[in-house]
């Protein structure tokens, strides 16, 4: 396949950035894009070009590192994949495509394709853990039973890469389905039930204070989510933020 | 030169541990805010470490080359984690672990290590339900176990095929909270580039900045390195872009003995390779096994008439196929131990039965699992009569309950439906049982600098089983390091902070940018990928599933010509002081060059086979890895001093006082 790319380019946080066209020749449509990426980064390479800066790492759609905003949507036009699991057979030989990094106040761009979510993590400090030490003498693991469809759910919200593609997805670039998601796996775990008042209160805290956006219920980061993260996470976590502003002492 | 002591303690097997615990060095809590531990890497190890440490008291300096330490590889990990609690009944034990683990190494570990490893098992799983792991239960609200290979038990605790990853989550949450709290000081995208070392002892290590390629200083009273294996010496195995030797490799620069480097692990269930644009393989869970049967056609021509499209393998009648596994092990079929499915793999394509089109692959069948599940189901649902069709679709159901994560990884990749077609599957590399030697504290043999996880080489010897590499990376971090840390620090009480203003951190500091400044400034015609590409190929063809005495004299040849090239012909564009991928890549290909080297050797000189290091010149009658107790029953330590051709070995030799010695069979 041959095809047309134009790729975000910035030097580095101050740089201002601009899109910048770039010709690539003879892509198989069995490689990833992320493979098709570092095909053209060698070929950058071997003219003594800068290569584009973008994160990967496990390349099998689990680490949540790549990041790349394709043709207007986060992680391309395949459904429930990363960028690293989209494969060119998905696009037209002689396409045009569009590559940009995520675009959040809250995701500064660092370099080319490659943005600052350690928001993420310090949203995770203020409250994404139960509240445990380590020790060899927590209760057995069987001594509480956990119904099957709550440890189904709590898992399937536990799937959650943090991408951060939900955020990039929305229009008022909100947080509020990765945060949820972590709400919700401990809300509904009896292990985590004890602080799930004061987890919420607090985690959602540090998502405004890091500048990320509001929800106005239009369901775009479910759609675009790589592992499928249900909008019923978010609706779970207002009800646990709402009732411990109303009781909770902390 | 530091002498080799395991340190293994004295008493019977069961009480050795206990029994350490009780009379080490301990630190008491006021004491431990005024000591400093640096953490390198947040895999299942070190992210299990840094918060066990930070818990304890101890100011934890963290470290990882990825933007979140959540990122770490063990978050690929797929299939479970085993432990000891004989939940199903089936006369599992610590000491039916410990067997198993011990026999599954192919009789190459250190038994104390591995009896601890078995014996704290069930305090991991514990300690995870505890954080809020959301692991696989049943309708009765209990956890549910699954089987893997080289066991007769089901002993593995799974969350769907992403069991790494909601451990790590684990990990990571219990992280989280010490770094909200301050106790841990997170450097995210910083890579440790050499460890510094005072009056003999680790006392910090120099530093990159990914983001603005500054180098950095940073002191404590101890070194933990946790950076995981080093399977990408291979350049395509199943770790992640960035999963690396450096930390490792600099510590063996500065005394730290490297041991059985040549140990690693090839594992049998991966999508085969489709061309040269690959720059990954990727892994299906060894679970898989459990309801997948393996198979080749029995008659070549079928073979042939698969490769070019004329029949498709459904079409194929039962006596027309080759359950090799089966046929061979009756006794473990399809649930064999790694080492053993994969040379049963490449025996079946060397002889030319091989499915897809580069010879290359075998099937890996869910046909009658479907079946069988289906009939249970229907049978549950009380569906009488229910046709075959319908059968075949409650039990296609099931499966994706069990594995969906996988099949529709699988689809994404080869573009057929699993579900539809058997999968196809061939051995890849995965994982090294190789690593920094430790004693029975997980101290290397630089005092205050230790190893855990992957980068140790202590538990899985020459053959690690499945599901037991996130065991043993938790319990390192979780159970073994914060009690062992102690015997060590209890010294430096009275230390005070360590300065960075030594002179050794200024030389360190020094060395590693003449080393940067010399990649960025050699403008060469080459990428690095260039150099890692040929890198991998000599491994892969020499030093890969299957090696002799010529292939690898030729490989260590050939891994000295490819770093004299790669030093003087290698192109890093881009600058020191700056995000700067490539020259990131280019310092650990740096290294895989050596580390290579030294691997070839140590495999050389293994004249024997034993789990995962097949000698074609050590075989029995039947094919199978034949091992020399006689002479071999040792671990092979390295030391380095200058050139990998130049290290010298240290033999510390196995004592196997609880388990008999014997040829390993699984028939």
């Amino acid at each position: 396949m041959d095809l047309t790319l134009k790729i975000w380019r910035q030097k580095n946080k101050d740089d201002k950035g601009a899109l910048k066209s770039y010709d690539i020749k003879g892509v198989s449509p069995d490689s990833s894009f992320l493979e098709m990426m570092d095909l053209l980064n060698n070929n950058l390479i071997e003219k003594g070009e800068n290569p584009v800066a973008f994160d990967h790492d496990c390349r099998e759609g689990i680490c949540g590192s790549c990041s790349m905003y394709i043709n207007g949507e986060a992680h391309g036009p395949d459904r429930l994949v990363t960028t690293c699991q989209l494969h060119m057979r998905k696009f037209k030989d002689g396409e045009t495509i569009h590559i940009e990094p995520w675009r959040a106040k809250a995701f500064p761009v660092i370099k080319d394709l490659v943005v600052d979510r350690s928001a993420f993590d310090r949203v995770m400090s203020a409250g994404g853990f139960v509240s445990v030490n380590t020790s060899g003498n927590t209760q057995d693991a069987n001594a509480t039973p956990i119904a099957k469809a709550a440890a189904d759910k709590a898992f399937d919200a536990a799937t959650c890469i943090g991408c951060g593609a939900c955020v990039a997805t929305c229009k008022n670039a909100s947080a509020m389905l990765f945060v949820s998601a972590k709400v919700s796996q401990l809300a509904l775990l009896p292990q985590g039930q004890v602080e799930a008042q004061r987890r919420a209160i607090h985690m959602v805290e540090q998502m405004d204070h890091e500048g990320f956006g509001n929800c106005s219920n239009t369901g775009a980061c479910e759609v675009e989510c790589p592992k499928g993260i249900s909008l019923e996470n978010i609706a779970r976590m207002n009800r646990e933020f709402l009732s411990a502003t109303i009781t909770s002492e902390s | 030169m530091t002498k080799l002591d395991s340190r293994i303690p004295e008493g019977p097997i069961a009480e050795k541990w206990t029994k350490h615990k009780n009379n080490i060095n301990v630190v008491n809590p006021a004491n431990k805010r005024l000591i400093d531990v640096i953490v390198v890497g947040t895999g299942l190890a070190g992210g299990s470490a840094s918060a066990s440490l930070a818990e304890m008291g101890y100011n934890v300096k963290a470290f990882c080359f990825q933007d979140s330490p959540r990122r770490a590889h063990s978050i690929a990990a797929q299939g479970g984690i085993n432990a000891a609690k004989n939940y199903q009944n089936d006369g599992d034990s610590i000491y039916r672990l410990f067997y198993d683990t011990v026999k599954g190494g192919d009789y190459r570990s250190r038994e104390a290590n591995v009896y601890r490893l078995a014996e704290v098992s069930a305090n991991i799983i514990d300690q995870c339900v505890a954080q809020g792991v959301p692991f696989a239960r049943d309708y009765g609200g209990l956890l549910d176990n699954r089987s893997f290979g080289g066991v007769l038990v089901s002993r593995t605790f799974y969350a769907k095929g992403q069991t790494g990853q909601q451990l790590l989550l684990g990990a990571y949450s219990a992280m989280s909270r010490q770094i909200g709290k301050g106790k841990i000081k997170m450097y995210n995208r910083h890579e440790m580039l050499d460890v510094v070392k005072v009056d003999g002892k680790a006392r910090g290590i120099i530093a990159r900045n990914l983001v603005t390629g500054e180098i950095e200083r940073h002191s404590a009273h101890a070194v933990v390195i946790c950076s995981g294996g080093y399977g990408n010496v291979f350049y395509l195995s199943t770790n992640a872009m960035g999963s690396n030797v450096t930390a490792s490799w600099k510590i063996h620069k500065k005394g730290a003995y490297f041991a059985n480097p040549c140990y690693t692990q090839i594992h049998p269930t991966c999508i085969p390779r489709s061309g040269d644009h690959q720059s990954k393989l990727t892994l299906m869970s060894e679970s898989l096994r459990n309801d997948g049967r393996i198979w080749v056609p029995r008659k070549i021509e079928d073979v042939e008439a698969i490769r070019s499209g004329k029949l498709k393998p459904t079409q194929l009648n039962e006596e027309d196929r080759d359950y090799y596994l089966e046929r061979r092990y009756p006794a473990f079929g399809n649930l064999v131990p790694r080492d053993v499915a994969s040379r049963a793999a490449k025996e079946r394509c060397d002889e030319g039965f091989g499915v897809n089109k580069t010879g290359e692959a075998v099937y890996l069948d869910f046909a009658s699992a479907f079946m069988r599940y289906g009939k249970e189901k229907a049978m549950v649902e009380g569906i009488e009569d229910a046709s075959q069709e319908k059968i075949r679709e409650l039990g296609e159901g099931v499966i994706e309950a069990k594995y969906g994560n996988l099949f529709q990884m699988y689809e994404k990749i080869i573009n057929e439906n699993p579900y539809k077609t058997p999968m196809m599957i061939y051995p890849a590399v995965h994982y090294t049982m190789g690593g920094v030697w430790v004693d029975y504290n997980l101290m290397t043999s630089i005092p205050g600098c230790y190893a855990l996880g992957e980068a140790n080489f202590s538990d899985h010897g020459a053959n690690r089983l499945g599901a037991s590499a996130l065991m043993q990376g938790l319990a390192d971090g979780y159970f073994v390091l914060p009690y062992t840390i102690g015997d060590q620090l209890a010294d430096d009480i009275r230390t005070g902070p360590i300065s960075t203003d030594l002179p050794e951190f200024a030389e360190a500091e020094k060395s590693v940018k003449e080393g940067l400044n010399k990649l960025v400034d050699n403008k060469g015609t080459h990428s690095v990928d260039y150099f890692h590409k040929r890198l991998g190929k000599v491994m892969w063809d020499k030093v890969g599933m299957s090696r002799n005495v010529k292939g690898l004299k030729e490989a260590i040849a050939e891994i000295q010509k490819i770093r004299s090239e790669f030093w003087s012909d290698v192109m890093v564009p881009g600058g020191v002081n700056e995000m700067n991928s490539e020259l990131e890549k280019a310092g650990r290909v740096a290294d895989f060059l050596e580390l290579g080297e030294l691997f070839a050797k140590d495999a050389l000189e293994r004249n024997e086979s034993c789990g995962g290091h097949f000698r074609e010149e050590s075989k029995t009658e039947e094919g199978e890895a034949l091992r020399n107790d006689k002479d071999f029953a040792y671990v092979s330590a390295w030391e380095y001093t200058g050139e990998p051709k130049d290290a010298i070995l240290h033999k510390e030799e196995l004592e196997f006082k609880d388990i008999e010695l014997k040829q390993r069979s699984y028939k």
